[in-house]
Formats: C-alpha cells, sequence, structure tokens
C-alpha cells in the first residue's frame, strides 16, 4: 500500500484510557467471547466491554465468572471451540490465573489477554511495577508490551493477527502500566472494524484442530514419558518462531495504519555509548531522559523492548553491538536470583551466550507504583557513566529509589 | 438429540456403545459404567468437558482415546468453568452463524466427588448461577480414588481412607458425607437428580432428562471402586444396590424444586449389610454400625419429610 | 483431523499440536485381557437373554449380537451374548449378576 493510501484513510481520533483503548480494540476485531472477572486496575476493559455487548456494538458472549481461574479456564475453552475469545487482569488475577496460564499455550489456543500491570501481594498494592507480567514470562505465552494508550490498542489488534497465525497458535498477553496506562486519558486513533478484521481476520473455522461434532477429536490428554517431551518441544518450537510473525504483523500493520512496530525499538542508538533498556510506559521516560542528556552532548541511546517474549534476542545483538556500556531498568525482581533484574538476566545471557563483553548494570526501580522521574534516569545514567570510567561491571543489581539506599 | 424416548425397561437402553473399551479404569469399576450409559444418551452432537480424575487419566493416554465426541480437559478444579466456556462459545459462533444454528450442540461436563464437592465447587457453582446450558455429572467414588484413595468431603462417615487411618484415638473418617445436591438446589437449577449404577434404567432416563433440559442441571452418580472400597470386583454392583435398599443413597430426581424419590424402598435393610461388605468399613465395632444407622435413620426421615411420603420405609432386615 | 496427523509419526515435529488426539475411540486397539485371571464362559442354553451382564459390564466386552439360538428345549431367541475376550479384565460382575447363573468363571491358564 502507498503512502498517499494511507493518508487517504478517514481516520477518527479519540481521547481514551489504556483500558477503555484495549476494549475497543476487542470491538474492532469483533471478539466472540469474553470472560473477565473483575480487579484493579484493569476493571474498566470488563465494564467498557459489558457496556458495548449491552447497547449492541460489540456481539460477545460475555461470561460473568467467579474468579480470574475460571476466567482463563473459560477462555481457553471458547478458543478451542474455535471463538475469538478475551480475558484482562492484574497482579492478583494473574497469580490465580497462574495454573491454566500454562495450559493455555500448551494446548496451543490463541487467546488474548490484556495485562493492566500491578505490584504482587504481600503487602497488597495496587500500583504499577511489572512483577505480575514477570511471574507469566515463562509459562509460553508471546508476552508484547505497550508504551502508550495507542500501543495497546495497536497490540491487541495485532495480537490476534499473531495468535491465530498457524505458524504460532500460542496465546498473546498485551500489557498496559496500571493507572500509567490503565487509567492515562491520551489521544488515540482509532481502526474501523472493516479495517481491523481485514488485518486480523478471521480464518475459516477447521484451519486449526477445533472441538467440532462433525471431527470429533480429544483435546487435553494425558501424555506419558513416552510422548510428553516431544509434545513440549513442539511447543517450545512454535514460540521460538513467533518472533518472525510478530516482525511480519508490525510491518504490515504499518502499512495500513501508519504506525509500524518491531520486536524492539532503538532510539538514539547509532553512536551512542552507553545504551539503556527498558519495557512498557518507564521507556517514555527514558526517551525523554535521552533527550535531555543528548542536548548536554552525552552519547546515549536507549531499547524499548517491545516483544518480551519469544525475547528478541538477535534483534538486541543488532542494535547494542557498538555500545560500551549497557544500563537496564526493571521494574519487577526475581528474588534470590544472582542479580534481581528480570530484564537485566534476559540480557546477560543474550551476550554471555554469544562470547560479547559489555560493562552491564542492573537496575531495579519504581517497585509498588513508587515514582521515577526523568532527572531519575538521568541519575542512573551516570551511575552507569561512573561504572564504565571504573571499567567494572557491578556483581550486584543497584535497587534504584529504595530508602536506606544511596546511588 | 440422543435419545429421543422415555428409557422406561432396560431394552431402551440403547445398544450402540460410544465410549470405546480398550480404556484403563480397574476391574469392576464402577465409574466405568455410568461413562458408559452416560455416552449411551449423548449423540454426536455433544461435548465433553472433564475434570481431572480417574476416568480422565484412563480413557485418554496419548495417543489413543476413548471418546468419539469431542471432548476438553484442563485441569482438575474447573471443569464447570471450562463446560461455561464451551456453551458460551457455541453460543456466540451460532448466533454469527459460524456454527450452523439449526443445530443443537450440547455440552456435558463430568468430574470425581475431589472435583466437584471440594477442588471445583466454586467453579460449578458459578456455572450453575449463571444458568449454563451445560449438563454436568459428578462421578461419585466417595474419596481421590486417582491419587491413591484419600478422603474428600464426599467420603461418609467412618470410612477408611490412606488420610483417614484406623489408629487407637481415629477410627476412619470423623465427618459424615457434604450433601451436594442441597447445594445445586440452592442455586435454583431446573433439573437436578441423583443415580445408582445398579438401577441403569432410572439412571439412563435420569440422564436423558438432564441432557434435555435447556439450562444447567446436575446428575449425582453413585459409581463405587473396587480398590478404594476394598471390595471384590464382582461385588460393584450388589455393593451400590445395597446402598439403596438400606437408604444410604435414595434415588432422588428434583424437576424446578419438586422432589420425588424414583426407586422406592418399601422395606429396608439394615445398614449392616451394606458396611460388612465393604474392607473400608470393616474396623466399624457394632456400636459404630449402630451410630451409622442412627444417621441413616435421620436421613431417611428428611427425605420422606421433604418428598412427602414414605418413599423409604422402615427397617425390617 | 484424523487424515491431518499421520498416525506412525515418530519424532517431534510430527506429533499432532498441543498432544491432542484426531483419532476417536481408539483405545478399543487396547487389549486389556491380560488383566484377567478368569474368564466368563456362557452358557447359551442356560442364558435367558435378560441383558442384566450386558448392561453392568464396565468395559463393554459383553456383546450382544443379532444372533439366532435355540436351545435343546426348543426355546427360540434373535439375540445371544458373546464375551469380547480381547477387552473382558475379568471383573466377573456379569456372573455375580447373573439371575440364572448362566456365566461361569473359569481359571486363565497361561
Amino acid at each position: 500500500m502507498s503512502l498517499a493510501q494511507v493518508v487517504e484513510r478517514k481516520v477518527e481520533r479519540i481521547a481514551a484510557t489504556g483500558n477503555h483503548a484495549a476494549a475497543y480494540a476487542t470491538r474492532e476485531v469483533d471478539i466472540d467471547v469474553a470472560a473477565i472477572y473483575p480487579i484493579t486496575p484493569q476493571v474498566q476493559i470488563a465494564e467498557k466491554i459489558a457496556e458495548m455487548v449491552a447497547n449492541g456494538e460489540l456481539d460477545a458472549e460475555i461470561i460473568p465468572v467467579e474468579s480470574e481461574h475460571s476466567a482463563m479456564s473459560a477462555v481457553v475453552a471458547a478458543s478451542a471451540v474455535g471463538a475469538r475469545a478475551f480475558t484482562a487482569t492484574s497482579s492478583q488475577g494473574l497469580e490465580l490465573m497462574h495454573e491454566i496460564l500454562y495450559i493455555a499455550s500448551s494446548l496451543r489456543q490463541p487467546v488474548v489477554m490484556a495485562l493492566a500491570t500491578r505490584a504482587l501481594s504481600a503487602p497488597i498494592n495496587i500500583w504499577n511495577d511489572y512483577g505480575d507480567v514477570i511471574s507469566m514470562r515463562d509459562t509460553g505465552w508471546i508476552i508484547l508490551f505497550s508504551e502508550t494508550v495507542q500501543e495497546v490498542y495497536d497490540n491487541i489488534i495485532q495480537a490476534y493477527r499473531i495468535a491465530e497465525h498457524p505458524d504460532v497458535l500460542l496465546p498473546v498477553a498485551v500489557t498496559l502500566d496500571g493507572y500509567i496506562l490503565s487509567h492515562t486519558i491520551e489521544p488515540l486513533e482509532l481502526v474501523t472494524r472493516e479495517e481491523a478484521l481485514k488485518f486480523a481476520f478471521k480464518r475459516p473455522r477447521g484451519y486449526r484442530p477445533v472441538l467440532d461434532p462433525d471431527d470429533p477429536i480429544t483435546i487435553g490428554p494425558l501424555a506419558a514419558p513416552n510422548w510428553y517431551y516431544e509434545i513440549k518441544r513442539q511447543q517450545i518450537e512454535a514460540i521460538r518462531n513467533a518472533g518472525r510473525v510478530v516482525r511480519e504483523v508490525g510491518r504490515e500493520y504499518g502499512k495500513i495504519f501508519g504506525r509500524t512496530y518491531d520486536l524492539l525499538e532503538p532510539y538514539m542508538i547509532d553512536d551512542a555509548k552507553i545504551v539503556i533498556i527498558s519495557l512498557g510506559a518507564t521507556a517514555s521516560l527514558v526517551k525523554a531522559a535521552v533527550n535531555r542528556l543528548r542536548k548536554q552532548g552525552e552519547k546515549v541511546g536507549m531499547v524499548k523492548i517491545r516483544l518480551y517474549r519469544p525475547f528478541p534476542a538477535e534483534d538486541l545483538i543488532k542494535v547494542i553491538e557498538d555500545v560500551d556500556a549497557v544500563g537496564v531498568l526493571d521494574r519487577a525482581v526475581v528474588y534470590g536470583s544472582p542479580t534481581e533484574g528480570p530484564l537485566f538476566n534476559d540480557i546477560a545471557v543474550t551476550l554471555a551466550t554469544r562470547g560479547i563483553h559489555k560493562l552491564l548494570v542492573s537496575f531495579v526501580h519504581g517497585l509498588g507504583g513508587r515514582d521515577i522521574f526523568v532527572n531519575d534516569v538521568i541519575a542512573m545514567y551516570k551511575k552507569i557513566k561512573r561504572f564504565a570510567e571504573e571499567g567494572r561491571s557491578p556483581e550486584k543489581t543497584v535497587f534504584f529509589g529504595v530508602k536506606g539506599e544511596e546511588v | 438429540m440422543g435419545v429421543n424416548k422415555p428409557i422406561k425397561v432396560l431394552w431402551d437402553i440403547p445398544r450402540e456403545e460410544r465410549f470405546a473399551p480398550g480404556h484403563s479404569m480397574c476391574q469392576g469399576c464402577g465409574a466405568a459404567i455410568t461413562m458408559r450409559h452416560l455416552a449411551k444418551i449423548m449423540d454426536k452432537n455433544t461435548i465433553i468437558a472433564m475434570g481431572t480424575g480417574c476416568v480422565e487419566v484412563t480413557t485418554t493416554l496419548f495417543p489413543r482415546t476413548s471418546w468419539r465426541n469431542p471432548w476438553i480437559h484442563l485441569a482438575f478444579e474447573n471443569t464447570a468453568a471450562v463446560a461455561s466456556g464451551v456453551e458460551a462459545a457455541l453460543k456466540a459462533l451460532s448466533r454469527k452463524k459460524i456454527i450452523d444454528d439449526s443445530r443443537r450442540i450440547k455440552v456435558v461436563a463430568i468430574a470425581g466427588d475431589g472435583g466437584t464437592f471440594d477442588i471445583g465447587l466454586q467453579s460449578l457453582s458459578g456455572m450453575l448461577e449463571r444458568r449454563h446450558n451445560v449438563m454436568y455429572v459428578v462421578y461419585d467414588n466417595e474419596a481421590y480414588m486417582n491419587t491413591g484413595i484419600q478422603r474428600s468431603s464426599a467420603t461418609p462417615y467412618g470410612a477408611w481412607t490412606t488420610t483417614t487411618p484406623i489408629g487407637t484415638k481415629l477410627r476412619g473418617k470423623p465427618q459424615p458425607k457434604k450433601d451436594i445436591i442441597t447445594i445445586a438446589l440452592a442455586h435454583g437449577i431446573p433439573y437436578i437428580a441423583t443415580a445408582n449404577i445398579a438401577y441403569p434404567v432410572d439412571m439412563v432416563e435420569k440422564f436423558r432428562k438432564a441432557y434435555e433440559v435447556d439450562g444447567p442441571s446436575l446428575v449425582h452418580v453413585y459409581s463405587p471402586c473396587t480398590p478404594g472400597w476394598r471390595i471384590r470386583n464382582e461385588h460393584t454392583i450388589e455393593v451400590a444396590r445395597l446402598a439403596v435398599q438400606t437408604g444410604v443413597w435414595v434415588q432422588l430426581e428434583i424437576i424446578e424444586g419438586e422432589p420425588r424419590v424414583t426407586i422406592k424402598v418399601p422395606r429396608r435393610k439394615h445398614v449392616r449389610h451394606y458396611l460388612r461388605i465393604q474392607g473400608r468399613f470393616r474396623h466399624l465395632t457394632d456400636s459404630d454400625i449402630e451410630t451409622i444407622q442412627k444417621m441413616v435413620d435421620e436421613y431417611v426421615e428428611k427425605i420422606n419429610k421433604w418428598v412427602g411420603e414414605e418413599a423409604i420405609g422402615p427397617v425390617v432386615e | 483431523m484424523e487424515k491431518t496427523y499421520k498416525r506412525d509419526f515418530s519424532t517431534w515435529r510430527e506429533v499432532p499440536i498441543g498432544g491432542i488426539i484426531p483419532w476417536p475411540g481408539t483405545t478399543a486397539e487396547v487389549e486389556t485381557h491380560a488383566w484377567r485371571a478368569y474368564r466368563p464362559v456362557i452358557n447359551q442354553d442356560k442364558c435367558i437373554r435378560c441383558r442384566l451382564c450386558w448392561v453392568y459390564c464396565p468395559d463393554a466386552a459383553i456383546l450382544e449380537v443379532d444372533e439366532e439360538y435355540t436351545t435343546p428345549s426348543g426355546r427360540k431367541y434373535n439375540i445371544s451374548y458373546r464375551v469380547d475376550l480381547a477387552h473382558c479384565k475379568g471383573c466377573g460382575i456379569c456372573a455375580y449378576e447373573c439371575p440364572v447363573k448362566a456365566i461361569e468363571m473359569i481359571p486363565e491358564e497361561r
């Protein structure tokens, strides 16, 4: 499609919260079944979908489930019948779903879930961090992070195209930072239902195995040691290869709607000596810090990881090949790990397995909704620079912004 | 639909087997008899959702299955949620004409007593309350048999299990069996029944009615477990029959809240006949047995009062 | 789906997606006769064709067949019951429940 055609599209712009954007995206792709249990800060997604069904804007069956465990169970089952299914949750709700998260991916069901990220109990805390999404990183789901309200919307539309791709057939989670995106009103450019359904088209029933009386199959059997391993190996291959489809879908989305997506997004990277890597809405803050530092003549860049699982290792290596030092911002912890930043650990392994040595700094910040500001990112940058001058990577994670620890 | 006419005599039960043999359920398994007859009332337009348990693991060892209907299993505690998801998807896809909307596809959920009375109670309640068009069948073998005979809330008073052992301080399960029928009743669903493999005509007819109902239905099936109850393989039906003849188990049918007893027992047998044939009750003293007899008497009195007639008579032998 | 996947799969690339089983009713191929210590033998002359053995079998191992049979005493039946010895596990319910004791459990000699 040419640029002229893109411009010709009639575009409706509205102002919306991330939660409402997520709900609108499900309307555009004409979901068939939604099962959502209320939890803060995701709950407006459930409310908006209910409202759209009530006023006839969306033709879907809503299952007002009695728990998140049942929400996830019901959408996996609905997907197994061939329906386009959707759920949303946060924090403790995701933890209650946990058992079924593995089953969703292992049964290869293309369900899509919006995750308004929120800290995990205890203590109970309703504010943003990535403790919940990190807890699902190893469950076999494809995980897309969003930086803006627009990305939440675009990611959900793309998520169905990715999940249902015959080479993928895996569930997809799309994050939106709790409150920071879920409740913040930003401009949102809508895609019409016709356009969305042309892009994330519904494939003919039967292109993948579904529960069909005319073709009875058994889904979710017992597999003994003689075949369990092979079934798992096939699933590993599916998520390994999903990155290719995520890239193709992101490019095509850009061609049609003018917003191109890749697996990760480098910024000011070309001549950078130091790069800061982050996820989600934190990336906006890092971008602002990079802009300010660049004005001061600092050679700094950043990388936003959009596709967290499968981890885009090759893409990352390409963009950070020439930098001297890498700082990684994690808004979550992995307790008792050699370093406590989960994203940091992925990046350290990516580099180590390829024999690439760089100065690495792991930062944890913003747990339980503790705000960070542009100046904080600048302070972290200075810390990385100090380590670079000293020529050594710190062995331990730096806990930034916690009372009693000096940075 | 599966079977169009009422099952009145043994010869009305369809000959066709929709549940294949070659499964690995135990010799004399009561649940296997339950499944065979349940499958007979389902035609091809039935989707089965099953919870983890004996039947699930013994009928679907990859790459072979005993099922000839579309069948899905996710986990232990979510059978009713899975059935809800299947039913909602069928509704949506029929409305959108992705599935032929003139075709009526029924969802049948199957789980054991552990998966229903205990870990699956919440999802069952949710499904019943939301009024999904699902027939829910609980095959009750009165303990966690798949993991090796641990007590559940469906295990009866005094029964030995591996987690209610016979010692000097405790002798079997100290609590009585949970009343799942009253719990289902509290949801105001259109059809509830208890069934028993020793009474196949009654059982299959109840399956048929529960299948035909538009809305949630629940059939609670007494399904003896030969290794778990420490009974002889050939005694499966005998034990099931004695449960009814002693009033330990009452064959109920509750349509729109109206209860009736479908198998009346004018002359009841003493509960010792039922207990003495089972190894799980071997430790009971005569006085223990009298305690259980009193519990049965109270239960029978409650049922008779509820159905408004003496459906279950006095103990005569 | 039955045709999408080969039944003779042998590698992880070929196993049916998500471990589904696209071959309905295939446990019927599994023979369970080795479980058995005793086999039921039906005396066709004593059998009154009441159907109880068929109805109570946990393994669908009593087969109801449209086979005419006339007893020596002249009683004529349109159906007969046969034992599926591939699937019978020898539980003995049929023999125990038979109201006319027409089924005998005979020790298996292996």
